[in-house]
């Protein structure tokens, strides 16, 4: 009796050492990593990859901490005052945005290789399983009698890149030019039934209620869909061409100059171009930039990819055409 | 100056509950809602009406005040004689029936709105019913009605239940003396003492349709000019960090909620002094 | 309820045969009226909410236990009970105390009064969240000095009961000054006569006749606390674990295609609503003393 109730005592001491003992073998330093929807399976791999690595090379304990929601949302809760030490989002007129309040250098996109992005995507189909309706291309979203489901542009970065793709498609069309990208763009929404404020929000119409014959998603989402929601009831189609999207991140210097956690915040984005941070991009479906990282898996087809600064000239640009009030997406809805 | 006013009560507290009253609404309500007013009048003139009168914003206004004027209506016909049917009648179960109306107030929007598109989509348990009949509720502005019926359907009943629980059956039996059928009772002694309530019941139902989100956009199927509620605009601005248009749509959103609720109150009063004259 | 039927059930006696019908509708109304209201709150009511619970024990009981005892899970629940904790109590004294000024006197711009509290009712959440941004965010009024001081509003708890506070705000309000207004002051005025000090007559007189507009009151308000979606999404910031409550968790869920889970932990806030009101019933059934105390008051004021 007495020696199980001293096991018992010694059982629960043990337990509240091992708890407590953190607060005294060195300080555990908290990160706050602000990113959009679709990356919260990759960071949760790479926040515990990223922890074992920073202690193992300085025994300092890190916590990564993760705020997820449409990539507009989350820089503007940073530019109200939500303290990240780093971003990942959507697209980089999103961190421009958070620049613009001065919160982050000017200089941002060249600090890190690639226009500060680590791992690139792109847009792809995702049909019902057999593909039923036959979609190969851009050309055959706009038939008659196809039903698209896509995301609101004004209110989710996923969908400005599906817009863009359709109209850099368009434009590369023989005969190609502004007004005919702008007609074929048009017809593209009138197939669309449904607009979703957010990427998951279509994906879930898509799969789950069954709307549209095809879904323009991230190819990373549609993976991850395809595994999670049913390999038996959708697949994808990669056109012959899309966009390279670019989602970049960057420190929020202000932040990390308050925090104390640049030089963390930094080896946090370094680590994303290690060959271990690229391995685990690549696990969740997004591409690499590492090409021997990229050479290694199969399964990112090569396709056309057109470059957003190179058709649109850059992403304030495309911003302002297309999706500001009165932008070309308005207008297609305005009669 | 509240010592200035003529007191007509002899009752004390009229002070520290009224001082205490008017602190905590400036301090919660009033203060955070100025900071709109504010930002607005950052804004031009013409661009505040041009804001506020932009062709999809209008349009934005014309669904959201007709779904949300449908819905209050249906709220009044089948809450009132829901509240009607709770109160007088007995039934197995009824307990339980009545305090799950109260329900639709206590799940979060976004999973009322989730779970009507479930169950109204096309392949959803009743969708696919009315699907074959060619009725199309998810993804088309009957789908705001049905999450506007369901986030408004409590205060209608709500609102009746205790006014029919508070009819005097003296009442009814002095008119069914005076010779009246039943129908004929109700048209001209019952109705008229639930209409005041029967108003206000519709008025909160519309006043919190109007303000309704979380549960719109996931069945609204938010096509602009057909299906887009004006607080998805809002959100919409700010998507684009046009911070001082989206604070131009929802002042003018507050100015009508403002508006319509007066409208409750001094509706309500009158329904008193109805009821005591 | 129960004492209206005592009250019913001897005046149908005495006219059994003759005026059963003028007294209530004949037996077929009766059951066609029953039907539509059970039809009505079938489709907008209990189909929904079955679905809630359908889904939620889609993958099994152990799947359902799993979602609920999962630590991010019990980090939200532990927000929304400590939100709900302290907005609620705050918005009952507030209620109390806006119930007595409006009902017990006379003042110009009372209708404005009550209307200003009404106000956050039918304020869209979105709004009811942005107007705290644009206080307390680093682009707004306090914010600057704020972030200085290092002192977090929104995107950290404060901002949550803030929000929730103001979403809830009516709700107690609202119920008491419907009520003591139906009840008028004539109990009350007679204590004071009787040289009863206005705490006295509050705690001996006017508590008794409102404590179940209060209970009503606070189970709305609580019920409204714990589910709040869209003002709280905008000043919470979705720090995984640290500022999430349980409408937010369910959205993070649910966009990790976890839908089991989601519902899982909707249905939890369904079955608070339920067991509060399984509570109040209870209460109710055990002091049933209410009605008795309450009815000479409404005659007179009717």
């Amino acid at each position: 009796m007495v020696s199980k109730r001293i096991f018992r005592i010694a059982a629960v001491l043990i337990l509240i050492v091992s708890y407590a003992m953190p607060a005294f073998g060195g300080e555990v330093v908290t990160l706050l990593n602000v990113s959009y929807d679709p990356t919260r399976e990759l960071y949760a791999d790479f926040n515990k990859s990223f922890a074992d690595y920073w202690q193992k090379k300085t025994g300092q304990k890190v916590e990564v901490r993760q705020s997820h929601g449409g990539s507009g949302k989350q820089a503007r809760a940073v530019i109200d005052g939500l303290e990240a030490d780093v971003v990942t989002l959507a697209l980089a007129h999103d961190i421009d945005e958070i620049q613009a309040r001065g919160l982050i250098n000017p200089e941002w996109q060249k600090r890190l290789p690639h226009n500060s992005s680590p791992y690139t995507s792109t847009i792809i189909f995702l049909v019902r399983k057999g593909n039923p309706k036959q979609i190969r291309d851009w050309d055959d979203l706009v038939k008659s009698g196809i039903t698209v489901v896509t995301p609101n542009p004004k209110t989710s970065g996923g969908a400005r890149w599906n817009y863009l793709a359709a109209w850099a498609y368009a434009l590369e069309l023989p005969g190609g030019n502004e007004q005919s990208a702008r007609e074929f763009v048009k017809k593209l929404y009138k197939n669309v039934p449904v607009l979703d404020s957010g990427a998951r929000g279509s994906t879930t119409t898509f799969v789950l209620r069954g709307i549209g014959d095809v879904l323009l998603s991230w190819e990373n989402e549609a993976l991850l869909a395809v595994r999670e929601l049913g390999p038996d009831k959708v697949e994808i189609v990669y056109p012959p061409a899309s966009i390279l999207a670019e989602p970049p991140v960057s420190l929020v210097d202000k932040v990390v100059e308050k925090h104390g956690t640049r030089v963390i915040g930094e080896a946090y984005l370094q680590y994303l171009y290690s060959s271990e941070g690229q391995r685990i991009a690549a696990k969740n479906y997004y591409r690499p930039i590492d090409e021997t990282i990229a050479g290694s898996m199969t399964k990112f087809p090569e396709i056309k990819l057109f470059k957003v600064d190179e058709v649109f000239g850059s992403w304030q640009a495309a911003q302002k055409t297309h999706f500001a009030d009165g932008g070309t997406f308005d207008q297609i809805y305005g009669k | 100056m509240l010592s200035g006013l003529r007191k007509q009560s002899i009752l004390p507290g009229l002070v520290p509950t009224l001082g205490y009253t008017v602190f905590y609404l400036s301090l919660i309500v009033l203060i955070p809602l100025s900071a709109l007013v504010f930002k607005t009048a950052g804004m031009t003139l013409d661009g505040f009406i041009n804001t506020v009168t932009a062709p999809r914003v209008m349009a934005s206004y014309k669904v959201t005040f007709g779904a949300a004027f449908v819905a209050a209506l249906i709220n009044a016909v089948f809450g009132s004689l829901t509240a009607w049917v709770l109160v007088r009648y007995s039934f197995p179960g009824k307990k339980i029936i009545d305090a799950l109306v109260d329900l639709p107030f206590a799940l979060p929007t976004a999973v009322v709105g989730i779970t009507l598109a479930t169950v109204y989509s096309s392949n959803g348990w009743v969708g696919s019913y009315l699907d074959s009949f060619g009725i199309k509720i998810a993804y088309s502005p009957a789908g705001i009605v049905v999450a506007m019926v369901v986030i408004g359907m409590p205060f209608v009943i709500r609102t009746l239940q205790p006014v029919i629980e508070e009819i005097e059956k003296e009442t009814e039996e002095c008119a069914a003396c005076l010779g009246a059928n039943r129908l004929q009772t109700f048209q001209l002694v019952i109705f008229p003492m639930l209409l005041p309530s029967i108003l206000t019941g519709f008025a909160l139902a519309f006043a919190r349709g109007v303000g309704e989100y979380g549960s719109v956009i996931f069945i609204a199927g938010n096509m602009p000019m057909v299906s887009e509620i004006t607080s998805l605009l809002i959100v919409t601005k700010l998507e684009q960090y046009d911070y001082s248009g989206a604070t131009a749509i929802a002042l003018v959103m507050l100015i009508v909620s403002f508006v319509l609720l007066l409208a409750i109150n001094l509706l309500q009063r009158w329904s008193r002094r109805y009821a005591e004259g | 309820m129960s004492a209206m039927e005592t009250v019913a059930s001897p005046a149908i006696s005495v006219q059994e045969q003759p005026g059963r019908n003028a007294l209530s509708e004949p037996a077929m109304i009766r059951w066609l009226l029953t039907g539509v209201a059970l039809l009505f709150l079938g489709f907008f009511l209990f189909l929904p909410l079955l679905a809630v619970f359908g889904q939620a024990l889609e993958k099994g009981f152990s799947a359902y236990l799993a979602a609920i005892r999962e630590p991010d899970c019990r980090a939200a629940i532990r927000l929304t009970l400590l939100v709900a904790a302290i907005s609620v109590p705050l918005n009952l004294v507030f209620g109390v105390a806006a119930g007595w000024a409006v009902t017990k006197f006379r003042f110009p711009g009372k209708n404005l009064l009550v209307t200003l509290i009404d106000l956050p009712f039918s304020v869209s959440p979105i709004i009811s969240g942005l107007i705290y941004v644009l206080v307390f965010g680093l682009q707004g009024w306090l914010g600057p000095w704020l972030y200085e001081h290092d002192i977090k509003i929104i995107f950290a708890v404060p901002g949550i009961i803030l929000a929730t506070i103001f979403v809830t705000f009516p709700f107690v309000a609202r119920e008491l000054i419907a009520l003591m207004q139906a009840q008028g002051s004539d109990e009350e005025e007679a204590a004071m006569v009787l040289g009863a000090n206005g705490f006295q007559i509050f705690w001996r007189v006017t508590f008794p006749n409102i404590r179940w507009g209060i209970i009503y009151g606070v189970i709305l308000c609580n019920a409204r606390a714990m589910g709040e979606f869209g003002a709280v999404s905008v000043v919470s910031g979705h720090i995984r674990g640290m500022t999430n409550t349980i409408p937010l968790h369910v959205e993070i869920l649910y966009n990790e295609y976890n839908f089991a889970a989601a519902f899982a932990v909707a249905s939890l806030l369904a079955l608070l609503a339920l067991a509060t009101l399984a509570v109040k019933s209870l209460v109710e059934w055990k002091m049933r003393s209410p009605r008795p105390v309450r009815k000479p008051a409404q005659c007179a004021s009717t």
